[in-house]
């Protein structure tokens, strides 16, 4: 069988010679038209004026549009339409799109958008969380509120309270490949765009509404991007709707890509979070209760952040059975990028927090933070009955006009009502009935030799003044599924040739982390077929419409099940065919190694497919899968919003340099649950990329604005992702050996988002380390530069900061 | 201008070339070659990077930053030409397959071009080698694996092919500007050099183009009258001598790193951090320190060790120290004409120690570079050159912290007393890269470790293992 073999990327012979081509690299008309945006140079204010005049005249211009110059709808907002493509007269962050040049080359479209001349009447920008605190500038009316039990009160009585405030910074996602988008007129005012997209339904929906005709009219089609992350979740829109603007004007095919600096200005990023908590502990390390405020920043648009600061609440527990807790999520509405979805969406950012909670907490307790970590664990699966889901099914949301988007989610304000105390449930009341981190924090202390290397650490620092050493575990409980219930859905189109060969596709994207070569190891193992008979086609809204994102780590978990429906429907087909023609039942009928047998008779799959053919049987199927057991109402906070638990667990040790701040990561041991793994190798790529990614983020991935509002780090030569020598030295990566208690496809787990969160044992083991400098809590900041780690050690050495 | 060079095998003669097209718009653009990536057009990501092979040796550079006339004679390949004629897989690209080195497979190209020009020099320092390729989405561990497989196979006949160079067939002047294009011009030597630069002194001079190729590639400048420097090969020269070391102004970082190695190991190291392969294959000492930053690196180092800038404009030459070029930010003693002819070094103990501080260990620019070359003589300090680059408008001399230290015995004691002389010397800046207060109080500890190291202690994060 294909799946559980560690095949290479099925695109990997064309990425090592250079002919995989991204959307830059399709070849186009000789007369195609490129575009560029003029920017915003403010970031709050109206427009006053504008003089287009030398841009009109600059070399190679052909066009220059405007908001009034847009047909139809001026939107590019993933949810509720709040982001016009071009300003319509207001501007909201340094670098929004204000007008837009259509010009015979790329170069001669940037250089023309450099020339406009914009007047503004200047407001003062809210830039911080203080300032949109004191303006209540925010994206819904209040705080939404999770509670469990009664937190407050829990801490009050608590043995031990730890409370502190601290800042976890945004990131750039940074992908390879920039943002890009190419859009061919047809016939008949019909659009045919090519688009680095993870939602290619979503960029045909805003086609079509800029241009107004019917989602039929717009065809949409990609076959890969150069890396994704959540960044090309909502962010091509813009690139997509100007090219087909543009190309219903001119009539020309007309080509968009961000150069990296445009892309970094213009784009949303990570949300950037304050965390504020207070929690309460027994004598023996027992959580009593935890609250939490977040104050997430959304930048101008509301875009993908009501559901991502919702995640960042649904993780504020991570692998912890809280008996009360209380968590109070502010999303606050400010002038800089419209951060939006990264990879983990919103869960890193609220595993940190609670991470946060334990590695402070055994600090004061004296406690090694894993035996803490242990101690409040929830119960391992083995021990909690398995729960029939609730008979009456939750109120949602009502339905939204832009029903494929994650940003579409109702807001509004509900009473606080906290679930009742007990039982292995999280704070949103679901409870948790595969949890597996018991076993594998066992198996990962055991191959990292963790107790001998923390006492060898401990020996180091007692013999060494200037360099210092760290060693942290964190794990990780990564919720799956869309917390908008209605996009756990997915489809499929399969067609078996009458020469037995496969034509595979379905709604989910490649962006690099293999979900193609997954979905094509399960066709091949649906017909028993060598993986080579299968070709992996271009994600094409003409061929399954109404996909969802390729997000929330759904991709194979949703496709992988479509497509083995639609595979189910053929061989179902041709077994019923192939049956009766041999007097035989069609449960007797086999698919295996490239053949078909029937009884005595075997048939090559290619002989079987022509049989069928020739005995008129439809050999082209769709297939369709919906999520099954999954319930939730986020005003409420209460349901079951994830089918199951993805779980990790990682142990990294760290050297900082005390007169500095500079650090290594020095080894690091990782034990992830993929559930039985469709391939083990993409998966395996998919874990030491995430945590290097997460330690990225949590270390060196410092994004700085100045007090206008101007992104600082707008490039690679100021924003700082890991480069080759960053990743760990030693650097040990194992798959955890089980299957999904839940029925997914063949019992896979979702592996996209959960290793990310692996990287904050890095930013632990940085504290372990600042900690062997004096008495005091380090109380790190993120991302821990150089610089914010030497700020920490003047702390913990009891000096005033910047001595 | 007309140039030649080969490409992938293949000769191409190219006229009326526009002089700062960037070989990577070149290939995507009109030559259909689309394998070559742009990842940030400005020589950081590494995914435009191609080999370039000459008299001496294959180069990874980026092709982002590299204007068409500084190829002229060279032999170019592309990830499109890293396998064989029959397309049989160049063994790193096998490697890459087989080990899982790529995913989204946008950087792989540049990877892919990277590891062959390791593997044709026979390198094996991988993270060095690859340290100018950023990848998002593997975590570069396969990628190491791979290129460590790929170690013992043979250089296939297609790339050592390059290395038969055909730079003889192309006659001298050829490339020199005509027609209308913008003026440009592509000297020989520095004579040549010397006497177009005083006829042209609004011309801009294009060394290594790392830092001019952005002046184009995101400034979207018209640079006007260009004359390019990389055919003058009596500027590449670096020779020892047993009073100095002579460095051409056109030496690039790579070759300074390796004649340094064992004259000042340390100095060695921060090349290696000073940028990524490429970079280095293509900056020169004389562009980074024309360029005037302040935190250019070599220029402290330089600084540090007592060395000696020779100008030219037309046959007049001087010298001065370098620490008096740098007059004030964007400020240099250098008459319009008056070019970068050669740096020189007192030959000297090795007393030198750099410590580059940044955000990331490679390819960053510094927030503080730190120089020290400080002489004891039995227990006492007799001489103390430091200099220090990221905290002032230009790189500049601790002549305060010097005199603190100079006559005082080699003590801890002397170090701290002589701290609080930094806020003469030094009133830095806070930027994306660093806050003031860092910025000073990291200085202080650079001479605190330079002591600390000096005594033996362990002071050096790169070099703890766990």
């Amino acid at each position: 069988m294909s799946v559980t073999k560690p095949l290479p990327h099925d695109a990997a012979p064309l990425h090592v010679s250079g002919a995989a081509r991204y959307v830059d690299d399709i070849p186009t008309p000789k007369d195609t038209l490129h575009l560029a945006f003029g920017l915003s140079s403010i970031a709050k204010g109206k427009i006053t004026g504008m003089d287009l005049t030398e841009v009109q005249n600059a070399t190679g211009v052909v066009a220059v549009m405007t908001a009034k110059d847009l047909p139809f709808a001026n939107d590019v907002s993933p949810s509720i339409h709040d982001e016009p493509l071009l300003s319509d007269g207001t501007v909201h962050y340094i670098g929004q799109p204000v007008f837009l040049v259509v010009a015979t080359s790329h170069l001669a479209a940037r250089k023309a958008a450099r020339l406009g001349k914009i007047d503004y009447a200047a407001e003062t920008p809210i830039l911080t969380v203080e300032e949109a605190l004191a303006a209540d500038s925010r994206f819904e009316d209040g705080p939404r509120i999770y509670a469990k039990g009664d937190a407050d009160a829990a801490i009050a009585g608590a043995a031990y309270v730890i409370e502190d405030t601290f800042e976890i910074g945004g990131q750039e996602h940074f992908y390879l490949e920039g943002q890009a988008a190419l859009a061919l007129p047809n016939e008949g005012g019909d659009m045919l765009v090519h688009s680095s997209t993870q939602h290619p339904t979503e960029i045909q929906h805003k086609v079509a509404d800029a241009l107004g005709v019917p989602m039929h009219a717009v065809r949409v089609e990609t076959r890969r991007m150069g890396g994704g992350f959540g960044g090309k979740e909502s962010q091509g829109n813009a690139l997509a709707v100007a090219c087909a603007i543009a190309a219903r004007a001119t009539g020309k095919a007309c080509k968009m890509r961000y150069d990296r600096d445009d892309d970094m200005v213009i784009t949303g990023k990570r949300h950037a979070f304050r965390i504020a908590y207070k929690a309460g502990f027994d004598e023996h390390g027992h959580i009593q209760g935890v609250s939490f405020h977040h104050y997430a920043i959304c930048g101008w648009a509301q875009d993908l952040s009501l559901p991502v600061a919702d995640r960042a609440m649904l993780h504020s527990d991570n692998a912890y059975l809280l008996p009360n807790a209380r968590i109070e999520s502010h999303r606050l509405k400010t002038n800089t990028q419209s951060a939006t979805a990264y990879r983990g969406f919103g869960g890193p950012q609220g595993m940190v927090g609670i991470e946060r909670v334990m590695d402070h907490a055994a600090h004061v307790l004296g406690l090694d933070p894993v035996e803490l970590c242990r101690r409040n664990y929830y119960e391992p699966a083995h021990a909690v009955a398995e729960v029939a889901p609730s008979e009456k099914p939750l109120g949602h949301p009502d339905p939204h006009e832009d029903l494929t988007s994650r940003g579409a989610v109702e807001t509004g304000d509900a009473p606080v009502r906290p679930l009742p105390v007990g039982g292995n449930t999280t704070p949103y009341g679901m409870e948790v009935s595969d949890f597996e981190l018991h076993g594998m924090t066992e198996a990962l202390l055991k191959s990292s030799d963790y107790a001998a290397r923390r006492a060898a650490i401990a020996e180091w620092n007692a013999r060494n003044s200037v360099i210092k050493k760290g060693i942290a575990f964190s794990p990780v409980k990564f919720g799956i599924s869309f917390t908008l219930t209605h996009l756990n859905q997915a489809g499929a189109l399969v067609h078996v040739y009458q020469d037995g060969s496969v034509h595979l596709n379905h709604g989910g994207t490649e962006m690099g982390q293999g979900l193609f070569q997954k979905v094509a190891q399960v066709a091949a193992s649906r017909f028993g077929i060598p993986l080579e008979m299968v070709k992996i086609t271009a994600t094409d809204t003409a061929k399954v419409p109404n996909t969802s994102a390729t997000a929330a780590s759904s991709g194979s978990d949703l496709n992988g099940m479509a497509v083995k429906a639609a595979c189910d429907t053929i061989r179902d087909r041709m077994a019923e065919y192939l049956a009766e023609r041999h007097q035989a039942d069609p449960s007797a009928v086999t698919f295996a190694h490239g053949h078909v047998s029937v009884g005595a008779e075997r048939y090559t799959f290619a002989e079987a497919a022509a049989l069928a053919y020739q005995g008129r049987n439809s050999l082209s199927a769709t297939g369709f899968y919906k999520t099954p057991k999954i319930e939730w109402d986020r005003i409420a906070g209460r349901g079951r919003p994830f089918f199951y638990f993805a779980y990790g667990a990682s142990v990294t040790e760290v050297a900082v340099d005390t007169l500095t701040g500079e650090n290594r990561i020095l080894r690091t041991d990782i034990l992830h649950d993929a559930g039985a793994s469709l391939n083990p190798a993409l998966d395996i790529g998919q874990v030491e990329g995430g945590y290097v990614q997460g330690a990225g983020w949590l270390t060196t991935e410092e994004l700085v604005w100045d007090g206008k509002g101007n992104l600082r780090t707008h490039a690679p030569s100021t924003y700082k992702i890991p480069a080759c020598s960053d990743r760990p030295d030693i650097f040990n990566v194992a798959l955890w050996v089980g299957e999904n208690r839940e029925e997914t496809i063949y019992r896979s787990k979702a592996v996209g988002e959960p290793p990310f969160m692996l990287g904050i044992s890095a930013w632990l083991a940085l504290s372990n380390a600042v900690a062997a400098c004096g008495d005091a809590y380090p109380a790190l900041n993120a991302p821990a530069t150089a610089e914010e780690i030497w700020h920490s050690i003047q702390r913990v050495k009891g000096g005033a900061d910047g001595v | 201008m007309n140039i030649t060079f080969l490409l992938n095998g293949e000769t191409v003669e190219l006229t009326n070339v526009n002089p700062t097209t960037t070989l990577l718009d070149w290939l995507r653009e009109e030559r259909g070659l689309t394998g070559t990536k742009e990842g940030c057009n400005e020589g950081d990501c590494g995914a435009c990077t191609v080999m370039v092979t000459e008299a001496d040796s294959a180069k990874a550079l980026n092709a982002c930053i590299l204007f068409l006339p500084q190829l002229h004679g060279k032999a170019i390949r592309t990830v499109e030409g890293a396998s064989g004629p029959d397309k049989e897989p160049h063994p790193v690209q096998q490697a890459m397959v087989d080990l899982h080195g790529s995913q989204c497979g946008f950087c792989t190209p540049g990877f892919i071009m990277s590891m062959v020009a390791s593997h044709t020099n026979g390198a094996t320092d991988h993270d060095t080698q690859l340290a100018g390729n950023l990848c998002r989405c593997t975590g570069y561990a396969p990628i190491i694996r791979a290129a460590k497989a790929a170690e013992t196979r043979d250089v296939p006949d297609w790339i050592t092919s390059d290395q038969s160079f055909f730079c003889s067939q192309i006659p001298r002047g050829e490339a020199e500007s005509r027609g209308a294009e913008p003026p440009s011009h592509l000297p020989e030597n520095s004579n040549e050099l010397a006497e177009l630069y005083v006829q042209h002194p609004d011309a801009t001079l294009i060394a290594g183009a790392t830092d001019v190729g952005l002046w184009v590639t995101k400034q979207l400048r018209d640079l006007g009258p260009v004359i390019f420097l990389n055919r003058c090969d009596d500027l590449k020269q670096i020779t020892l001598t047993e009073e100095e070391i002579h460095i051409g102004a056109m030496v690039d970082m790579n070759r300074l790193g390796d004649a340094l190695t064992d004259l000042h190991p340390s100095y060695a190291e921060m090349i290696c951090r000073y940028a990524s392969v490429q970079i280095r294959h293509a900056a020169t000492v004389g562009g980074n320190i024309a360029n005037g930053s302040p935190i250019g690196d070599n220029p402290p180092a330089l600084i540090a060790l007592g060395a000696t800038l020779h100008l030219r404009k037309g046959n007049a030459r001087r010298s001065i120290p370098l620490e008096d070029f740098f007059i004030d930010y964007g400020k240099q003693d250098r008459a319009p004409g008056e070019f970068v002819e050669h740096v020189t070094v007192p030959r000297q103990p090795d007393r030198l120690k750099t410590y580059k501080l940044s955000k990331r260990f490679d390819q960053d620019i510094s927030a503080v570079c730190g120089c020290f070359n400080i002489t004891v003589t039995n227990g006492t300090v007799t001489r103390a050159r430091i200099a220090f680059g990221g905290m002032a408008g230009i790189p500049k001399r601790a002549t305060h912290v010097e005199a603190a230290m100079i006559g005082k015995s080699w003590t801890l004691d002397t170090i701290h007393a002589a701290l609080p002389a930094f806020e003469q010397d030094f009133a830095p800046l806070t930027d994306m890269r660093a806050s003031a207060t860092y910025r000073l109080q990291t200085a202080k500890a650079m001479l605190e470790r330079y002591y600390r190291e000096d005594q033996g202690e362990i002071t050096n994060v790169l070099e703890v293992s766990a």
